[in-house]
């Protein structure tokens, strides 16, 4: 099992490296110099060259690089080019918004789906299935921004149980902050909760034809007690593969949704940094979305060596 | 043929011929603006009401699925093209570094969701039609190289691959002639699946402003442009998400369709 | 009053016939065997024993347990009686546990289910169980996984499973064709000592007539879902009624003639072959270790001579195979093939490999599905450097088509047109087309019906006279091996144990592990001396 999770933890780092090179060097490429974009075209060249020293621009490439990997190791990020704070700081109240509101939707659309697949898979072929699946079927294939527009036309605009929109902040109370981030979390979810649900279904029917299952009918199990004790530890590999890509969806997907509702998420900030070239922004921030889809597949990667002993005797 | 089959490619088709159509023939000029006629309901001549410029919604929604589908199809196409022989090769070569290698590539592909990827080109390359096409195109590459991959192992397992091994032939030969073929019915499933993908992830990425630039009319712009005048035209942002639903739900449909009728065994994946 | 009294059950799924007045009864302490070719239901009566049909069966008739009647027990009480008066055992031990489970908590569970106990007793039980099985506690503990038992050990999981409970009637679905033939005679013995220690009824389900002959007190036959005989044992054996039956143990035991060998003279030579494989590092920077595959092996096998090759799953067969066939490289020593190598440099030499072909076990997976059956068997031509074209090809393909009994017009058709045994003769007749010296038969006719068996067997001696074929047959089938060849070599641990002239290898075996491998395979009893001593049981 140790073995199992330093080799995965290896590939990680890996990963890391080869994505925060990749996303180095494509910001690299990007024509427009930040410095002469900063202080204008009519900047004189003493004081863009200054700016560029003061901005650690003038050094060479692979010192930069060297200089954001390592800082961002210690939690320096760099500084702004345009607001010129530190963007660690920027980057921190920004998650503060779209960390819980992805953790949040995938609660919600796990909480749903897990339901839902169960339920469908259990009556196979029967009324029931054959609305989930019709249910997750235009689920799947509902944008979730324009779902974003409905929920805010309705339970917004018409019935006023919600804001429309903002993020007043965290200080004026959990309940607050939770509740503007409702329906953001609601349309995010219901669409992965569509592809979950039909995941979850058709992995518990694959396992309902295996031979073990058989087996455990032919002890005196009831269906109910097979599908429960033999089943579902083995459906969730195929689950917990989903869930984790789509923790990386939602995350990213939140920057969508972050539009909608006008949230001051990492989304919007990325939106600013682009319009503004402010491009060490963009690759901090990318750079940390990133480095989240690939810190979460890790731990789906252990979760499967929990969930299967065939993985964890693989050391 | 199956339910699913018939109305998914029913659905699908009236958008595909709605995006030719409009190449000949549309009842407005989609971008005509007509003040006066602004934000009409739907009803007679406007089908499907009138945008704030009074423009001919129709019109648009039949112009947009032009951008939809183009944008969708050549994404597909770039997937497939390159994720398709990554996947053959990869599997011919199992175990070695080269198989490492690529399957290491696509994991890394995929730490980057296609709207990050998005992002990134935009930051360098400016928003544009171009750019989202490339975004979700590499975001497919990944997909098609993992099934076909997964497809050809277990066909490498087989007695067939080994009597043309005994008859000499390589594996790229072998992978063309005999593996290619076995995985075709797969790669048409999923290229639909991806395909309805594509379609809202151009949406998306045109709602945020990453995608097809105006004047080109894209439905995920209609739908940005509808955000403030929702509450007092609802039809302004009904019609075009209306109309990806119904083409997104008609290709999966499709697909499933199709999954039922070449081989219900198929293992497709949808994220 | 019998233990099991099925009679005139009948069934069907999706309006198609499956069984048709089955009628069999089962006696506490009986082993009733039900034998019968693959399509015959004999798979399907043992589930609707159990009343685990699929969903879609539908059945009349009428099963006793005793005097419960099966058919028309709701649910929860045929939960209560399987696995507590009803056990089962089935096929696939490979599949048939769940691999997240421990075999302590799968073997208690079928104890707990019916509440039959508290679970600190059921935990001894268990522990009891798992002995009586041959799993002992020092090397078995309740902790182990699936995954690190053979498959021998877990069938024994799933027997133990089948009979913590001592049911009274425990069934047995082809328990022992997954294993190799000593595993199988130790299940065989499990399974008669466990009838015997606890009186329960077996109902075995196998089509192998040497493993019915060996276990059964009855025997049932079957043929597309009818019974058409059934008898004691020895009495159906000495007086087989109907025709069916006969033909069955006849292609059982079919052997066929085969031409004299020429005069030896080295077709392939095999030279102190050795080949390992690295094994996966069990501690990170510790030498990971190697499992040798194939240990100096020699042999020779002679133009026009038919070499068996015999051994357990695991003896390193497919290695070899692969090796003499130019697929992997070995490590140390040499193949020849007419003073050739096989393998020069890294590369398989190519004008030896047009001089071999081979014939593997799986009639289904064995061919390309989207291709027609002349370009299948036009594949060994990509070997030649002027393949025959036009006309000269469609001879050469019809040739080889009605070689192996098939039609020319066969060409034209795609293989899910065929039967099992018509796909095994179009792959010699893939193999026959470029006219090879050597070919290899790998397991050819092991997935195949005994009746199929026999026509593919006498399709091959036929061959061997109007050919002049020397091949090489590798399979773990040893009546089959002794029939069709002249010589065999046995393989053990990647080893070459013994080889010899069949005859004198099958009636006179040195090697201890030839010896016991002959002991263990089931043998059918010779007909013609039973019927003449009646007397001797």
């Amino acid at each position: 099992m140790l073995r199992y999770a330093l080799k995965r933890l290896l590939s990680l780092l890996l990963s890391l490296a080869v994505a925060s090179l990749v996303i180095f060097f494509v910001i690299e490429v990007a024509p427009g110099d930040p410095a002469s974009f900063m202080l204008g075209i009519n900047a004189q060249p003493e004081t863009v060259a200054a700016l560029r020293s003061e901005l650690g621009l003038d050094v060479a490439k692979w010192q930069r690089y060297l200089d954001w990997t390592g800082g961002m190791l210690t939690g320096d990020f760099g500084t702004s080019y345009t607001y010129r704070t530190p963007v660690a700081e920027m980057i921190r109240d920004r998650l503060w918004v779209s960390l819980p509101l992805a953790l949040y939707a995938l609660t919600l659309s796990t909480a749903i789906a897990f339901p839902a697949g169960i339920y469908a898979a259990s009556r196979r072929g029967k009324p029931g299935d054959i609305a989930v699946m019709g249910a997750t079927q235009i689920g799947v294939a509902v944008p979730n921004f324009w779902f974003a527009m409905m929920l805010v036309l309705i339970f917004a605009v018409n019935l006023r149980w919600f804001s429309a929109g903002g993020f007043a902040g965290w200080d004026t109370g959990v309940w607050t902050g939770i509740r503007s981030l409702t329906l953001p979390a609601i349309s995010l979810a219901l669409p992965q909760a569509a592809i979950l649900a039909r995941v979850m279904r058709s992995s518990l029917l694959d396992i309902l034809g295996e031979d073990f299952m058989r087996t455990a009918r032919a002890k005196g199990l009831s269906r109910r007690q097979a599908l429960w004790r033999h089943g579902m530890r083995n459906a969730l590999i195929p689950v917990l593969t989903i869930i984790g890509l789509q923790f990386s969806f939602l995350l990213a997907g939140s920057i969508i949704i972050e539009q909608v509702f006008y949230l001051p998420g990492l989304g919007r900030l990325v939106f600013q940094s682009i319009s503004s070239r402010d491009l060490i922004v963009v690759e901090s921030v990318v750079m940390l979305l990133v480095f989240s889809v690939i810190l979460v597949n890790f731990l789906v990667d252990l979760a499967y060596a929990l969930v299967d002993p065939r993985l964890r005797a693989r050391t | 043929m199956n339910r699913n089959l018939i109305i998914g490619g029913l659905l699908s088709s009236l958008f595909v011929l709605a995006a030719l159509l409009s190449f000949v023939w549309t009842p407005f000029d989609h971008a005509a603006m007509d003040i006066p006629a602004k934000l009409k309901l739907p009803g007679a001549p406007h089908w499907f009401g009138t945008d704030h410029f009074g423009r001919d919604m129709f019109s648009m929604i039949m112009v947009g699925a032009r951008t939809s589908i183009a944008v969708a199809l050549v994404a597909v196409g770039i997937g497939m093209a390159l994720g398709v022989p990554l996947g053959l090769t990869a599997a011919a070569r199992k175990g070695s570094w080269l198989d490492e290698l690529i399957m290491r590539g696509n994991d890394l592909v995929f730490a980057f969701p296609s709207l990050v990827i998005a992002i990134l080109i935009t930051a360098v390359f400016g928003a544009g039609a171009l750019n989202a096409i490339i975004a979700i195109g590499i975001f497919n590459i990944p997909v098609f190289a993992r099934i076909t991959r997964s497809a050809a192992l277990s066909l490498w397992e087989r007695d067939f691959i080994l009597t043309a091994r005994v008859s000499g032939k390589s594996s790229a030969r072998i992978s063309f002639e005999h593996i290619l073929p076995n995985v075709m019915n797969l790669l048409i499933v999923q290229g639909t699946i991806q395909f309805s993908l594509g379609i809202l992830a151009e949406a998306g990425l045109s709602y945020v402003g990453l995608g097809a630039q105006p004047p080109t009319p894209s439905w995920g712009r209609m739908l940005a442009d509808a955000q403030t005048m929702v509450s007092f035209a609802p039809h302004l942002a009904l019609v075009p998400g209306m109309a990806i639903i119904l083409t997104v739900l008609g290709l999966n449909l499709m697909g499933d369709g199709l999954r039922d009728y070449l081989d219900p065994r198929l293992r497709v994946v949808r994220t | 009053m019998s233990l099991l009294t099925i009679s005139d059950l009948s069934l069907s799924i999706h309006k198609i016939r499956i069984l048709s007045d089955v009628s069999l009864t089962v006696e506490p302490g009986e082993i009733v065997a039900v034998t019968g070719e693959s399509g015959s239901g004999k798979s399907m009566t043992a589930l609707a024993v159990m009343q685990l049909l699929p969903d879609r069966a539908r059945t009349t008739g009428s099963i006793r347990l005793n005097r419960t009647e099966l058919t028309a027990l709701p649910e929860p009480n045929l939960c209560a009686i399987r696995g507590s008066d009803i056990g089962m055992v089935f096929q696939e031990p490979m599949t048939a546990l769940n691999p997240v489970k421990t075999i302590g908590d799968q073997v208690i569970e079928t104890i707990l289910v019916h509440k039959a106990m508290p679970p600190a007793e059921a935990r001894a039980r268990a522990r009891d169980v798992l002995d009586r099985v041959g799993l002992p506690a020092d090397r078995f503990p309740l902790s182990r996984y699936p995954h690190e038992l053979s498959g021998g050990q877990r069938q024994r999981v799933v027997i133990a499973m089948a009979i913590a409970l001592r049911p009274k009637l425990l069934i047995a679905d082809e328990p022992t064709t997954a294993l190799d033939v000593t595993t199988q005679a130790q299940i065989l013995d499990l399974l008669k000592g466990l009838v015997a220690d606890y009186g329960m009824g077996l109902l075995m389900i196998t089509h192998d007539l040497a493993v019915v002959a060996e276990m059964a007190d009855r025997i049932v036959v079957m043929r597309n879902g009818v019974v058409v005989e059934t008898g004691q044992t020895r009495s159906l054996l000495t007086h087989m009624q109907h025709p069916y039956t006969r033909m069955l143990f006849e292609a059982s035991g079919h052997r066929v003639k085969l031409p004299p060998a020429p005069e030896p003279q080295a077709l392939l030579q095999v030279r102190n072959v050795s080949r390992d494989y690295r094994l996966p590092r069990t501690r990170l920077l510790a030498d990971p270790g190697r499992f040798r595959a194939l240990d100096d092996v020699s042999f020779t096998l002679n133009r026009g001579e038919r070499l068996g090759l015999v051994g357990e799953s695991g003896c390193g067969k497919s290695t070899l195979t692969r090796a003499i066939l130019g697929l992997d490289p070995v490590q140390e020593g040499q193949i020849l093939l007419d003073e050739t190598p096989v393998f020069s440099g890294h590369r398989a030499n190519s004008a030896v490999r047009r001089k071999m072909q081979v014939v593997f076990q799986d009639p289904f997976g064995s061919f390309n599905p989207r291709h027609r059956v002349e370009r299948l068997i036009t594949e060994p031509f990509f070997l030649l450097q002027s393949p025959p074209t036009g006309a000269e090809r469609q001879a050469a393909i019809a040739e080889s088509l009605v070689a192996v009994g098939l039609k020319p017009e066969d060409g034209g058709k795609y293989i899910h047109e065929f039967s099992g045994g018509q796909r095994q003769r179009i792959a010699i007749a893939r193999a026959l087309i470029i006219r090879p010296e050597l070919i290899v038969f790998d397991e050819a006719v092991s997935a195949l019906d005994v009746s199929v068996r026999a026509q593919i067997l006498d399709l091959l001696a036929d061959l061997c006279v109007a050919y002049n074929l020397s091949y090489l047959f590798i399979s773990h089938d040893l009546s089959v091996v002794r029939t069709v060849t002249d010589r065999v070599l046995v393989m053990k641990s990647g080893r070459i144990v013994e080889q010899g002239d069949t005859e004198t290898v099958f009636t006179a075996p040195r090697h201890p592990y030839t010896q016991s491998l002959i002991a263990a395979a089931p043998r059918l009893p010779d007909l013609e001396s039973l019927k003449r001593s009646p007397h001797h049981a």
